[in-house]
């Protein structure tokens, strides 16, 4: 069995008023800001199903825009958000549809700004969150671990060179998910470590030849 | 440690050591979770703290929530109780005045603690913060007493869930009520034993309480659960601390809840389908809301 926290019972310490519907949407927001490395220019939201219906009552839009502004979940600021001043500068939408075939609480991010990008999440539940998607690949990112991701060329010997370079520095691997368009073409790793990667290591894999796209994605506070 | 996921485990440790359940339950936590038991204090002081601030918060507004149900409530009975004290007394005021404080905060996305969820987060701080205002009770008793009601939410949720979407408001308010008449035995001396019984008897009269919310907002009827439930953690820790014990054991109470939350039609279970979310006046309102 999976050992659950006095901890998880007794916080987070949040701004209401759902801990999926708020909570969760700030946790997704940032997750989605630390894989794309800024925070975008331009933003459209896409919001699923009971995201969408309830969302409003929820302060869901608020949150998801806080969490890519970068706020906490305990935040004050989360509440008047579209007002604050830190939202001035950026351009946002929020797009609202109904397909069940997405989880029940789920939203697209699609960032625009010097390159562009789609993430998908999901609002799993209690807060937890799961980014499942990115630019159509499947990735896997509960942003409970420091986690590399890595778009490459899918040639062999990529994990042996990435993984290499991680035990350098004698860290362990939590988790380890790939996926790919098509045989030898773009594919997506995403490992998930115990531990913390120095800046020289993710330099040496963004060096690595046919890597495309780097992004070290600290793990989000409880 | 052996690993611990049922009561009777719980009450197995507790009696061999010697040890409250708060004492078990803090040295459990830093070997299995890896969390020394300073760390662990530290993290549940500061949501004590953040609690009593949402009290504090919540008792000087009457700003309603975004759906402009909920928000004001507060305010009517801090109003009355000044002209009229409560029926029992300046305990029972303040208990029903800070679950709704907070869960008023909540609606009106204020800063408030999952206590295990925020749809519940009234019940817990309000039951341990107005008793202990009243017999004067220290804030590292007040800290030891929230660990016992986490200890208690954990221990459920290794088998039940506690989502409404999985098992009604048994496993979100419910949990919470339990958890709050545990604390409350122990702020007020009781032993491993009665607190278990507290936990047993509030379980047994939650069974079946389903998660129906009115537009699928964590406001009607939640919010004004919060009181109800923080009231029910009193009577449980009374009837406990007096010795009655519940003759259903405490570990097949939760087998009962988890069955009941089972066999409960998903139309109950947080889809607003059915029960107060699909009355006549429910669906008016949620037209209006969202029209």
């Amino acid at each position: 069995m999976k050992q659950t926290s006095i901890l998880d019972i007794i916080s987070p310490i949040m701004i209401g008023p759902s801990s999926s519907h708020t909570a969760g949407a700030v946790r997704l927001g940032l997750l989605a800001k630390n894989i794309y490395g800024k925070i975008p220019q331009k933003i459209t939201f896409k919001l699923y199903n009971s995201y969408a219906l309830t969302g409003k009552g929820h302060g869901t839009e608020k949150g998801l825009l806080a969490g890519v502004l970068g706020l906490a979940v305990d935040d004050r600021r989360i509440k008047n958000i579209f007002s604050d001043d830190i939202a001035k500068n950026i351009e946002y939408k929020f797009e609202y549809q109904e397909n069940f075939k997405k989880h029940p609480n789920s939203v697209d991010f699609i960032f625009e700004d010097d390159k562009t990008m789609k993430i998908y999440g999901e609002s799993v539940g209690a807060g937890e969150v799961c980014i499942k998607e990115i630019n159509g690949f499947s990735v896997k990112l509960t942003g409970k671990y420091n986690t590399l991701m890595i778009v490459y060329k899918d040639i062999p010997g990529m994990i042996s060179q990435v993984s290499g370079l991680i035990q350098t520095q004698n860290i362990n691997i939590a988790s380890l998910h790939c996926d790919r368009y098509a045989k030898g073409e773009e594919a997506t790793m995403c490992i998930s470590i115990d531990g913390d990667l120095e800046n020289d290591v993710i330099e040496a894999v963004k060096a690595i030849d046919k890597v495309y796209f780097v992004s070290y994605i600290k793990k989000l506070e409880e | 440690m052996k690993s611990i996921n049922t009561f009777e485990q719980l009450l197995t440790e507790c009696t061999s050591q010697g040890k409250r359940i708060w004492q078990v339950a803090q040295a459990y936590e830093s070997e299995w979770c890896e969390v020394p038991i300073n760390k662990m204090r530290q993290v549940a002081t500061s949501s004590l703290k953040a609690m009593k601030e949402a009290i504090r918060s919540g008792l000087n507004s009457t700003e309603m929530s975004m759906s402009g149900m909920c928000g004001d409530d507060c305010n009517k009975l801090q109003k009355r109780f000044a002209l009229r004290p409560a029926i029992f007394g300046k305990t029972f005021e303040k208990i029903l005045t800070y679950s709704l404080a907070t869960s008023e905060e909540n609606i009106r996305m204020g800063k408030i603690v999952a206590c295990p969820t925020a749809g519940s987060c009234g019940i817990v701080p309000a039951v341990i913060t107005a008793i202990s205002e009243e017999y004067n009770i220290s804030e590292e008793r007040q800290v030891n007493a929230l660990i016992t009601a986490g200890e208690i939410g954990r221990i459920i949720s290794a088998r039940v869930p506690l989502a409404g979407a999985v098992a009604g408001c048994q496993a979100e308010c419910g949990a919470a009520a339990a958890m709050a008449a545990g604390a409350v035995t122990q702020l007020l001396g009781g032993e491993p034993r009665q607190v278990l019984n507290a936990v047993a008897l509030t379980l047994k009269n939650i069974l079946g309480l389903t998660c129906d919310p009115v537009c699928g907002l964590v406001e009607v009827p939640c919010v004004k659960r919060n009181p109800f439930m923080a009231v029910m953690a009193i009577t449980a820790c009374e009837l406990a601390i007096s010795g009655v014990e519940s003759k259903i054991p405490v570990d097949e109470v939760v087998d009962a809840m988890e069955q009941t939350g089972q066999l409960m039609s998903p139309a109950l279970k947080e889809s607003s389908m059915g029960g107060l979310a699909r009355t006549k006046t429910a669906v008016k309102l949620q037209s209006d809301l969202f029209s």
